[in-house]
């Protein structure tokens, strides 16, 4: 401890008061950071507001009419309502069938993606960046945009919607695959290669029974999203429950009880599918985890 | 170790591998037959057949290319020069594209030797190579050929309308007009309009050369021109990709506020009455289940179409999903911090502050972030539906079903935005927590 006995070095008070300047300085920063987040907030806010039809203000005190309605049309023919559900329930398998076989053929295009994709495990090793960008645009493309062109050309129904829905789980799904692939142990691998494995076998023997909780896990959670995806894409002409809520609304008054019986079928069958998969999938960490 | 036990171990074994291969073929059997079945259940078979070929020809060759209308109105006789048909991109008074030529007999060369002559009296001469002269004739509402019976498929004639496809060109001939549709590679008219005077003039000469328009200074107006161009619509565009991003931010933010809060009300740690943890994580549970679509029909009733009616979805899917997330975050949080933070003697504010925030912002800031990228492509969707941003701009071009060099300019744009938000949150979260990689 004789540093501190030499001449020079920096006092109590010295320490103290650059300390402090640190402290008020990161102040400084973090005041200035949170007052032009408040400012892009507010004034975003008011863009927003004034390039909407109708204002915020205005419109709050609106928000409960449309579910009032629909809500009281419905309660007043509460009678048809399991009919209702009845006839709408071929449209609800047809969503979930888009989200199920998206899911499938995405998880699979991203299985093949993220393998060709990640340093130690690709084939070509050359050509990673390639499949990394080509993931990441079809990552990068909204779903809507490849089911609106796709519905230009093959008409309207779930096939369209199934590819735009397909293509975009790939891309997703490639880039966490390849996140959980990149922390794979390799000695499975090499093992593998001793025997003379090919490349596919290597994959299907050394890498996936590695990774599988995990991309389960990944695919059940994208089949979650899929299921909204695809309500939403029947909303712009796909087939499922989307289409039928758009007819249905476009009827207005009148056919609200039909509205209503597409909103409670959508709602219970996005809860229950999150529930079904946040349970599966915990067990699939947990499983990990022991 | 008994030969009985190993017998065992044996049985045990083989049943493991019985069972492991049952499901090596069980599943992709499974898949199959779930194919099998979304192959009729989706009618792949009649979606073949309905498939129109034609929308996807015409798609993929206005992508890159666009096409110069030469329209000759048979009632007067007049001939107009027009950039996709439209009259935005229709050529000033006095002129014409220079592959036209001819005054009283106007002569369109096609290219190739592919040549059409309006003659006087609403007659017109198309030659084509290899297959020979074509004489038409319109009077009233009816066109007069000298066609023979049996045509080539890529002639399509009635008495009321011929279309004739060439390599080079579309020739379609009716009784009250002509026209001829010449291809070109290019997005024509992208940067300035026919009406502009900085129309096809080279980027130095308007950088360097001499002042082309005497009111206007060569950078501003060539600025002002581009942005105000009527074909491409820059300004519009720009706006509504400003929409888009600002939902996104606006509701992913909002949502973020709003979530933090009610986050410590569904937390076990924070509050200790089952009643109120319950009914937060109810309401948690709802707005998720409700789902953006529905959240949008019904603000879109109230707000009406717009950005904030989108922002508003965003924010109030959001704030269920964030909530869910941020009350796991702070249920898992370390006590060993708060307690070091407690014995100080500090108040429960400050043990919130110092012991808790700093632990949770993390996680917080890393799954706020990301969904600022992933509500960038919900806010196209959502744009879609409630009217605002570049996704109903695309819907908009799609939906007129010819401008696709439009949409494949919104396609690019959109990918540009959703890749520049992705790499702006990553940027952030590796400036505000530090990036993975260290």
């Amino acid at each position: 401890m004789t540093a501190t006995d030499t001449a020079g070095a920096p006092s109590v008070g010295d320490i103290r008061a650059s300390y402090l300047a640190q402290v008020g300085r990161r102040r400084l920063y973090s005041g200035l950071a949170l007052l032009i987040f408040m400012v892009l907030m507010v004034s975003g806010f008011n863009i927003a507001d004034e390039r909407n039809a109708g204002g915020f203000w205005e419109g709050l005190h609106q928000i409960g009419d449309y579910p009032g309605e629909v809500l009281a049309e419905a309660w007043e023919k509460r009678a048809d309502l399991p009919s209702l559900i009845a006839k709408f329930f071929p449209a609800l398998i047809e969503t979930i069938n888009i989200a199920a076989m998206s899911t499938i053929i995405g998880a699979i295009g991203g299985l093949i993606l993220s393998l060709l994709g990640t340093r130690g495990l690709a084939k070509w090793p050359r050509l990673i960046p390639l499949f990394r960008r080509f993931s990441d645009i079809l990552r990068a493309i909204p779903e809507i945009v490849i089911a609106l062109v796709l519905i230009f050309i093959l008409g309207g129904g779930p096939v369209p919607a199934m590819i735009a829905i397909a293509l975009h789980t790939a891309g997703a799904l490639a880039k966490m695959f390849s996140e959980v692939a990149e922390n794979a142990d390799l000695k499975p691998v090499e093992g593998l290669t001793s025997t003379g494995a090919t490349w596919t076998q290597r994959m299907m023997l050394g890498v996936l029974p590695q990774v599988a909780p995990n991309y389960v896990s990944y695919t059940l959670l994208r089949f979650e999203i899929n299921i909204r995806a695809s309500a939403i894409l029947g909303f712009v002409g796909a087939g499922g429950l989307g289409y039928e809520l758009r007819n249905a609304m476009a009827w207005g008054p009148g056919r609200f009880d039909e509205a209503a019986a597409i909103f409670v079928l959508l709602f219970g069958t996005i809860v229950f599918f999150d529930q079904v998969s946040s349970r599966y999938r915990n067990l699939l960490t947990e499983g990990q985890a022991q | 170790m008994s030969s009985l036990d190993i017998q065992a171990t044996k049985a045990n074994a083989e049943g493991l591998f019985r069972r492991k291969r049952l499901f090596a073929f069980g599943v992709p059997a499974l898949i199959f037959v779930y194919f099998t079945y979304i192959f009729f259940a989706f009618d792949v078979p009649g979606l073949v057949q309905r498939a129109n070929m034609d929308n996807a020809r015409t798609l993929t060759s206005d992508v890159w290319s666009h096409k110069v209308h030469v329209t000759r109105d048979n009632r007067n006789g007049e001939i107009a020069y027009a950039v996709e048909g439209e009259r935005k991109g229709a050529f000033p008074e006095g002129e014409r594209p220079s592959w036209v030529s001819g005054t009283d007999i106007v002569m369109v060369d096609l290219g190739g030797d592919t040549i059409v002559r309006f003659l006087p009296d609403n007659r017109t001469e198309v030659y084509i190579p290899g297959f020979g002269l074509v004489a038409a004739q319109a009077e009233g509402r009816t066109v007069t050929t000298n066609l023979p019976a049996d045509l080539p498929e890529w002639i399509n004639a009635s008495d009321r309308r011929v279309a004739i496809t060439t390599p080079e060109g579309r020739i379609t001939l009716t009784g009250s007009r002509t026209e001829v549709f010449n291809y070109f590679a290019g997005w024509e008219l992208f940067w300035f309009t026919l009406d502009s005077p900085y129309h096809g003039v080279g980027f130095g000469q308007i950088l360097f050369g001499a002042q082309i328009d005497p009111d206007r200074g060569n950078i501003s107006g060539a600025v002002s021109d581009f942005w105000h161009n009527k074909m491409w619509r820059h300004k519009d565009i720009a706006w509504a990709i400003g929409e888009t991003i600002l939902m996104a931010f606006l509701g992913t933010m909002g949502a973020a506020i709003i979530a933090l809060p009610l986050a410590f009300m569904a937390a076990k740690r924070f509050t200790p009455i089952l009643l109120l943890r319950a009914a937060t994580r109810r309401l948690f549970d709802f707005v998720r289940g409700v789902d953006a679509l529905i959240w949008t029909v019904v603000l879109a009733r109230a707000f009406g179409p717009g950005p904030l009616t989108g922002a508003l979805a965003i924010l109030i899917t959001d704030t269920g999903t964030f909530g869910k997330t941020f009350s796991e975050a702070l249920e898992n949080i370390d006590d060993k911090q708060i307690e070091g933070v407690t014995s100080t003697g500090a108040k429960p504010l400050q043990r919130y502050r110092f012991g808790v925030i700093p632990q949770v912002v993390p996680v917080l800031l890393a799954q706020v972030l990301y969904f600022l990228e992933s509500n960038t492509r919900s806010a196209t969707i959502i744009g879609a539906i409630t009217g605002g941003g570049i996704g109903l701009m695309l819907t908009q071009a799609i939906q007129t079903q010819k401008d696709w060099e439009e949409v494949a300019y919104y396609i690019i744009l959109i990918i540009i935005m959703v890749m520049l938000m992705d790499w702006l949150s990553g940027w952030l979260r590796g400036k505000l927590i530090g990036s993975k990689d260290g």
